[in-house]
C-alpha cells in the first residue's frame, strides 16, 4: 500500500529543511521549470541519497530560483551530503563551491579549492594556453562592405522566454565573425534568427542592406543567406532522400534542376555528380540515401549546396561537430576559401581553438547576449574563457 | 542471439520474392485451417481462384469490387508519402457519394458527358472539404490528424443515415410503395450513369479506368514535379522542409485534399459505376475506406502497385462472397482472408529488414569467468 499521507509528511519536512518550497499535493504540470527542478532535488534526498550530481543545473533558473538554489546545495552539504556541481559559469563556482575540478575535452585538468581560485585563473585552466601558441598561418583579412548586419535583435527561445537579447552584429564580405560561448547561451536561436526560422521578437537583419522580414526562411535565402546548421541529418539534409536530392534542397524551384513545375531528374543527377566530384563526396552513387554518409561527407554534401547557391554571408553552427581530423580540416578549408570569395562567413563554436586559427573578430555570446567582441589580433584566450563563463560582463 | 537490422540497400528481386513467398507461406497454414476444418485444400483453392478470377464474369465482378480500392487505396497512398495518416478515406467518400449523387440528381436532363464530369468534379471537391478539416488543423494547429480524419468518418456516417433514414432530403426516394416501407436514395437519372466498356466480355467501369489514370497523375506528380519533391522532402523531415524554404503548411493541406478528393471521387464512382442511388447501408457495411488502407501499405505506396493490389484484394473479397456457403462458414472466409493478408504485410519486414542469427560460443566462453582453479 502506498502510504500518501506519510509520504507527504516527509515530503514537506525535507522540503522544509532544505529549503525547497513545493507543494507536495501539486501536479507536475503545474509546476515552474524551477519549481520541477526542487522536485527532482526533493526525489533524490526522499530516497536519501547520499551523493548528488547537479549537471548544469541552474540553465532553467531565474537568478532569484539560482541563488534559492544554491543555499539548498549548502544545506545539503552541510548535512553530510556530497555534491557534484557541473557548471561552465564561473560565479556560481565560486558561489557554491568548496572545491573545483576543471575538465577539458575529458580530461581532467587540475582540482584546487574554490578559496584559492580566482576567476581568471580558473578561466585559464578552463580554455587552456596551448592554443596561444602559433595559432594564425595566415594573416588577418580585410572586411569588406557589410553583408549581414544584425541590430539590437531579439528572438524567443524554444519555451517561450527570450533567448537572444539585443544582440548587434556586422559582418563584412570576405570575413569571418566567430561567435564564441558556451552551448546553451543562444547561438542556435541566433543562427535560426539570422537564417528565418525563428521569428525576430525585436531588432532588425539586414542582408546586403536589404532590411527582412524574419520569420521566413525562403526570404532569407533568396537573400543570400547561406545556413549550415548544427542539426545536419534532419535539417540541413532530408536523411531518408538521396544525396541528389538533398544537392537541389534550396535550388529545385528553379532552372537547370527544374523548368515550371517540372523536375529536370537528369540535370539533377548530373549536377550532384558534378558537386560530389568537386568537393570530393565519398558515396558510391548519387541516389545513396542521405543519411548512409559519414559525418564529414555529409557536411561537404551541405556546404558544396550553401555555396552553389552563390551566397552573400554564410552562417556556419558547430561546423565540425562530430567530424574526424580530416573532415575537420575540410571544412575549415571550406569556410576560408568562402571568405576569399568575399562571403562574410558567421562562424558560431565552442570550439577556441577552431575560432582563432579561423576569425578575424570574435563575439562572446553568454546568456543570450553579446557580452564583448574582440580583433583576432588582439584577443587573448584568458579574456575570452572569461567572458565565456560569465566572469566578466562589459558594456558593448 | 537474434537481431535484426536496417537493410542498407532493399535489393530489387527481394521486392519480388518476398511477397511471393509470404503468399505461399499463407497458403501453407491455410492448408492446416482447412484440414483441422476437414475441407478439402486444394479445391478450396481452386474454387477460391476461380471465384476471383478464372470462372465466367468473375473479373468483370472482381473489378467491380477493386474499383473502389483502388480509389482509397491511392487517396491514402498519397497522404501516406507524406507522413501524413489520413485515416478518413471512408467518410471522404461517402462525402464524395453525397455531392456526387445530389449533382446527378440535380443535373437530370443535361447531356450525359456533362452530368458525369460535374458528378466527378463534385465528388472530389466533396471529399476534399471534408479532408480540409483535419488538414487545416493538423497544418496550423498541430493536431494528430489520424485522430481527427477517423472521427470524421463517424459523423460522415450519420450524416449519409440521416440524409436517407431519418429525413426528407433531396436526396431521398418519397415516391411510391417501395420507398413508403424501406426509405432508400433517389434513383438518378440514366444521363448520370458512368459508361462501362465491355472487352472480351470483361466490363471496365468508367471508375476503374479513372483510377488507373489517376494512379499515372499521381505518380507522375510525385516524381517529377516540384510539388512531388516537397512532399518528399517534408514526408522525411519537416524540418528539412522549413529549412529548405518549403511552405510546410500549405502543403500538408494541399496533400490532405488532394487525398480526399481522391476518396470523394471513389465515392462518385460508387454513385454512378454501381449504385445509381445514393446508397448508405451499401456504402457504410462496405468498409472501402479502412480496405484502402491496407491496399496502400500492401502497394508500400506506390500508385500503380496501389492499382494492382486493389485488383487482388478484389478477387479475394469476391471469392469470398462466392466461398462462402453452407458447408463454408463465412468467418473461415475471413480466416483465409486474413491469413493472407498477415504474411504479406508481415513479409514486408523482411524488405526493410534482415535478421541474423548470431552465435557467439568463442566470444561467450571468453565473457564467462574462469573457474578458479
Amino acid at each position: 500500500m502506498l502510504q500518501t499521507r506519510a509520504i507527504e509528511k516527509r515530503v514537506a519536512e525535507l522540503s522544509r529543511r532544505f529549503g525547497l518550497a513545493v507543494d507536495p499535493r501539486a501536479r507536475i504540470w503545474q509546476l515552474s521549470l524551477g519549481e520541477q527542478q526542487r522536485v527532482e532535488i526533493l526525489k533524490a534526498l526522499y530516497q536519501d541519497a547520499r551523493i548528488l550530481i547537479l549537471d548544469e543545473p541552474t540553465a532553467v533558473l531565474t537568478p532569484h530560483e539560482a541563488d534559492a538554489l544554491f543555499e539548498t546545495v549548502r544545506a545539503m552539504a552541510a548535512d553530510g551530503r556530497t555534491v557534484i556541481f557541473i557548471s561552465h559559469k564561473l560565479h556560481e563556482v565560486k558561489a557554491v563551491a568548496d572545491r573545483v575540478t576543471v575538465l577539458r575535452r575529458g580530461r581532467s585538468i587540475a582540482t584546487v579549492p574554490v578559496a584559492e581560485a580566482t576567476l581568471r585563473s580558473l578561466a585559464a585552466l578552463m580554455v587552456g594556453r596551448e592554443v596561444e601558441i602559433g595559432r594564425r598561418a595566415d594573416g588577418l583579412r580585410a572586411a569588406g562592405e557589410a553583408v549581414l548586419e544584425l541590430e539590437a535583435v531579439s528572438a524567443n527561445g524554444d519555451r517561450g522566454a527570450l533567448a537572444l537579447r539585443d544582440v548587434s552584429l556586422c559582418v563584412g564580405g570576405g570575413e569571418i565573425v566567430a561567435i564564441a560561448g558556451v552551448a546553451g547561451n543562444g547561438q542556435r536561436e541566433l543562427a535560426e534568427t539570422i537564417a528565418g526560422m525563428r521569428p525576430l521578437a525585436a531588432g532588425a537583419v539586414r542582408v546586403r542592406r536589404r532590411r527582412l522580414r524574419g520569420g521566413d526562411p525562403r526570404e532569407a535565402i533568396a537573400s543570400g543567406v547561406a545556413y549550415v546548421p548544427e542539426d545536419r541529418l534532419g535539417t540541413g539534409v532530408a536523411p531518408g532522400l538521396s544525396v541528389a536530392s538533398n544537392v537541389v534542397l534550396k535550388s529545385y524551384r528553379q532552372p537547370p534542376a527544374s523548368r515550371g513545375p517540372i523536375l529536370r531528374l537528369r540535370r539533377i543527377r548530373e549536377l550532384a555528380q558534378h558537386l560530389m566530384q568537386h568537393y570530393d563526396v565519398r558515396a558510391s552513387s548519387p541516389q545513396v540515401p542521405a543519411w548512409q554518409l559519414s559525418g564529414g561527407n555529409l557536411q561537404k554534401v551541405v556546404l558544396a549546396r550553401e555555396f552553389s547557391g552563390e551566397p552573400a554571408v554564410l552562417v556556419a553552427a558547430s561546423p565540425t561537430r562530430g567530424l574526424d581530423v580530416a573532415g575537420i580540416e575540410t571544412v575549415h578549408a571550406f569556410l576560408r576559401d568562402a571568405a576569399t570569395r568575399g562571403i562574410g562567413v558567421l562562424l558560431i563554436s565552442e570550439d577556441l581553438d577552431e575560432i582563432l586559427a579561423l576569425a578575424d573578430r570574435i563575439a562572446v555570446m553568454y546568456e543570450g547576449s553579446v557580452v564583448g567582441e574582440r580583433d583576432a589580433g588582439s584577443a587573448t584566450v584568458e579574456e575570452l574563457g572569461l567572458m565565456m563563463a560569465g566572469g566578466e560582463r562589459e558594456q558593448q | 542471439m537474434i537481431r535484426i537490422e536496417r537493410r542498407l540497400e532493399q535489393p530489387r528481386r527481394l521486392v519480388v520474392v518476398v511477397p511471393v513467398v509470404s503468399i505461399v507461406v499463407a497458403f501453407l497454414i491455410a492448408t492446416i485451417v482447412l484440414l483441422a476444418t476437414s475441407h478439402p485444400p486444394l479445391h478450396t483453392f481452386r474454387r477460391l481462384f476461380d471465384a476471383a478470377f478464372l470462372a465466367n464474369g468473375a473479373l468483370t465482378e472482381t473489378v467491380v469490387s477493386a474499383t473502389p480500392l483502388a480509389f482509397t487505396g491511392l487517396a491514402a497512398a498519397v497522404a501516406f508519402r507524406m507522413n501524413l495518416f489520413n485515416i478518413g478515406g471512408e467518410g471522404q467518400l461517402y462525402a464524395g457519394a453525397i455531392t456526387g449523387a445530389a449533382m446527378g440528381l440535380l443535373l437530370a436532363g443535361a447531356p450525359s458527358p456533362v452530368v458525369i464530369g460535374l458528378m466527378m468534379v463534385a465528388g472530389a471537391a466533396g471529399g476534399a472539404l471534408l479532408a480540409a478539416i483535419p488538414g487545416v488543423l493538423r497544418a496550423f494547429f498541430s493536431t494528430n490528424e489520424i485522430i481527427t480524419s477517423l472521427m470524421l468518418n463517424y459523423v460522415l456516417a450519420l450524416v449519409i443515415d440521416y440524409l436517407i433514414f431519418d429525413s426528407h432530403s433531396y436526396l431521398r426516394e418519397t415516391k411510391g410503395f417501395e420507398a413508403s416501407v424501406f426509405p432508400q436514395g433517389k434513383k438518378l437519372p440514366p444521363e448520370a450513369t458512368w459508361s462501362s466498356w465491355t472487352i472480351h466480355g470483361l466490363a471496365l467501369p468508367l471508375g476503374f479506368l479513372v483510377a488507373i489514370g489517376l494512379a499515372a497523375a499521381v505518380w507522375g506528380l510525385y516524381a517529377r514535379t516540384r510539388f512531388g519533391f516537397e512532399v518528399q522532402v517534408i514526408g522525411d523531415s519537416v524540418r528539412a522542409g522549413r529549412y529548405a524554404g518549403m511552405r510546410t503548411r500549405r502543403k500538408i493541406l494541399a496533400v490532405m485534399c488532394l487525398s480526399g478528393a481522391i476518396a470523394g471521387l471513389g465515392g462518385a464512382s460508387q454513385d454512378g459505376d454501381f449504385r445509381h442511388q445514393l446508397d448508405p447501408r451499401g456504402l457504410t457495411q462496405a468498409n472501402y475506406g479502412y480496405t484502402g488502407i491496407v491496399v496502400a501499405a500492401l502497394a508500400r505506396y506506390n500508385p500503380f502497385a496501389v492499382v494492382l493490389v486493389a485488383f487482388m484484394l478484389g478477387g479475394l473479397q469476391n471469392a469470398g462472397y462466392t466461398l462462402q456457403g453452407a458447408d463454408f462458414p463465412a468467418g473461415l472466409v475471413g480466416v483465409l482472408q486474413g491469413l493472407i493478408l498477415f504474411s504479406v504485410l508481415g513479409g514486408e519486414v523482411l524488405i526493410r529488414y534482415r535478421i541474423r542469427f548470431d552465435r557467439r560460443p568463442a566470444k561467450a566462453e571468453a565473457a564467462a569467468p574462469e573457474p578458479a582453479s
